[in-house]
C-alpha cells in the first residue's frame, strides 16, 4: 500500500512530464484521428484523467474498489463523447493503453536495478490499465446500444401511420419487419383510429413487409380478428407474388381473410361495400 | 345482486352491460336473455359492451355462448362497441369469436340487424 502511495506521489510530482510523454505517444499513435479531435481537447482530457488516476491510485490499485469511481465516470464520459464523434472502440481503448509506456518508464526509474520490485509494479500497472481499457470498451458498447434502442423506438413510432382514405375507410401501410412488439403497436394504433373515426373498413397494406413467415402471418391474423371484434372489416393488400407463394408453401390459412394484390383493388372493394362508386369524368377521358 | 337490464326495441332486444361482468352476473344474463328471446319472439339481440373494460376468458366465452344460444332461438346477435383493449385481450386469449357478428356502435349494429332481417326471411311472416 505504501508503495502504491509513493508511486502515486511520484505520478503527481511528475505529472507534467508524464502528460508530455503520454501526449507524444498518443499523437504518434496510428490510431489517433486528428480529424476528429483537437490536440488541446485531447490534452485537457488526458490531464483530467491523470489527475483522477493518481488520486485513485494512491488509495488502491484495485480498479473495482469504490475509490476508482470518479476515474470510471470520467472514462465513460470520454468514451461517450468519442463514440458520438465516430471513434472506434480500438481508438478509444488506445487512449488508456498508451498511458502504459510513460508509467512503465517511471516505474523503471524508481525501481532501478531491483528487478523483482519492478516486475511487481509493472504487473500491478498492467492489470489496472487493462481493466480501465476494457472498461472503455464496455462503456462504448453501452453508448452504442442506447443509440440503437433510441433508433428502434423512433422507427417504431414512425413506421405505423394510420391513414384515412375515405369516409369510414382507413389504410395502414406497413413497412419493415413485423415482430410481436411492433404488431402490438400497430394493432393498438389501428383499433384506436377505428374508434376515433368510426371506420367500417381497414386496409392493411403489406407491400413494405420484406418477408412473411408463419409468425408474421399469425400477427396479421390477430390484428384482423381484433379489428373484426371491434365491428370493422379488414382487407389485406399488397401481397407480392413471392409472398403469396411463401404463404401457401408454409400452409398458412388466410382463407377467412379478404386479400387483394394491390391497395387500389382493396380500396375498390371497400368503396363497393360502402355503396360508393368511382366514375371517370367523360370530358377528361376523351382529352 | 346486480342485474343487467334487457330492453325491448321493436323486434329486437337491447342489452347494455354497464356493471362489472362477474361470472354470476353473466350466468344470470344468459338465463334471462334466452327466456326473453322466447317470450318476446325477438329477431335480434344487440349486446352493447362499450362500458366493459376488463374481460377474462370466462366472460369472453360467455359472450360467444350468448350469441350461439340466441342463434339457436332464431335471433341474430350483434356485439357492439367493443373497446380496443378488450378486442386485443380476446384475440390474445385465443377467443376471436369467429361466429359472432360485430359492429362499431349501436347505430351500426341496428343497421346490420335490419339488413340481415331483410335478406333472410327465416320463414317468418312479415309484420
Amino acid at each position: 500500500m505504501s508503495q502504491n502511495s509513493q508511486m502515486a506521489d511520484e505520478i503527481r510530482n511528475k505529472q507534467d512530464l508524464i502528460l508530455k510523454h503520454w501526449m507524444d505517444y498518443q499523437l504518434s499513435a496510428l490510431t489517433l484521428r486528428r480529424d476528429r479531435v483537437k490536440e488541446s481537447d485531447l490534452r485537457d482530457m488526458s490531464r483530467r484523467f491523470l489527475d483522477l488516476f493518481s488520486e485513485a491510485f494512491s488509495a488502491s490499485s484495485d480498479a473495482s474498489s469504490p475509490g476508482w469511481k470518479p476515474v470510471k465516470e470520467h472514462l465513460a464520459e470520454v468514451t461517450r463523447t468519442r463514440a458520438e464523434q465516430g471513434f472506434s472502440p480500438t481508438e478509444t481503448a488506445t487512449f488508456v493503453f498508451s498511458l502504459k509506456q510513460p508509467l512503465f518508464d517511471l516505474a523503471q526509474q524508481r525501481a532501478g536495478h531491483d528487478s523483482k520490485k519492478l516486475a511487481e509494479t509493472l504487473w500491478d500497472l498492467t492489470a489496472l490499465l487493462d481493466k480501465l481499457g476494457l472498461y472503455t470498451t464496455e462503456a462504448y458498447q453501452e453508448t452504442r446500444e442506447s443509440v440503437i434502442m433510441r433508433q428502434q423506438q423512433e422507427l417504431m413510432e414512425l413506421s405505423t401511420p394510420v391513414v384515412r382514405l375515405w369516409d369510414e375507410v382507413l389504410a395502414l401501410p406497413l413497412i419493415g419487419t413485423l415482430d410481436s412488439a411492433r404488431t402490438q403497436v400497430v394493432m393498438e394504433n389501428l383499433l384506436q383510429q377505428v374508434v376515433e373515426t368510426g371506420a367500417r373498413i381497414a386496409i392493411i397494406d403489406i407491400t413494405g413487409v420484406p418477408t412473411v413467415d408463419t409468425l408474421v402471418a399469425q400477427h396479421l391474423m390477430k390484428t384482423v380478428a381484433a379489428t373484426r371484434l371491434m365491428g370493422a372489416d379488414c382487407i389485406i393488400s399488397g401481397i407480392r407474388p413471392q409472398i403469396a407463394q411463401t404463404i401457401v408453401h408454409l400452409g398458412v390459412n388466410l382463407n377467412d381473410i379478404v386479400t387483394k394484390a394491390t391497395l387500389a383493388d382493396a380500396f375498390m372493394v371497400a368503396l363497393q361495400r360502402l355503396g360508393a362508386t368511382v366514375t371517370r369524368n367523360a370530358a377528361s377521358t376523351s382529352g | 345482486m346486480e342485474r343487467i337490464p334487457i330492453l325491448k326495441m321493436g323486434p329486437y332486444l337491447l342489452v347494455t352491460i354497464q356493471v362489472d361482468m362477474h361470472d354470476r352476473v353473466a350466468m344470470t344474463l344468459q338465463d334471462e336473455l334466452t327466456e326473453r328471446i322466447v317470450a318476446e319472439r325477438a329477431r335480434g339481440v344487440l349486446l352493447d359492451i362499450s362500458s366493459v373494460d376488463v374481460v377474462d376468458s370466462f366472460i369472453g366465452r360467455m359472450i360467444g355462448n350468448i350469441a350461439s344460444m340466441s342463434r339457436v332461438l332464431d335471433a341474430e346477435t350483434v356485439v357492439v362497441g367493443m373497446r380496443p383493449a378488450v378486442a386485443i385481450t380476446l384475440v390474445e386469449l385465443g377467443l376471436a369469436l369467429p361466429s359472432i357478428k360485430t359492429a362499431l356502435n349501436v347505430d351500426a349494429g341496428m343497421a346490420l340487424l335490419k339488413s340481415a332481417g331483410k335478406m333472410s326471411g327465416n320463414g317468418r311472416l312479415t309484420r
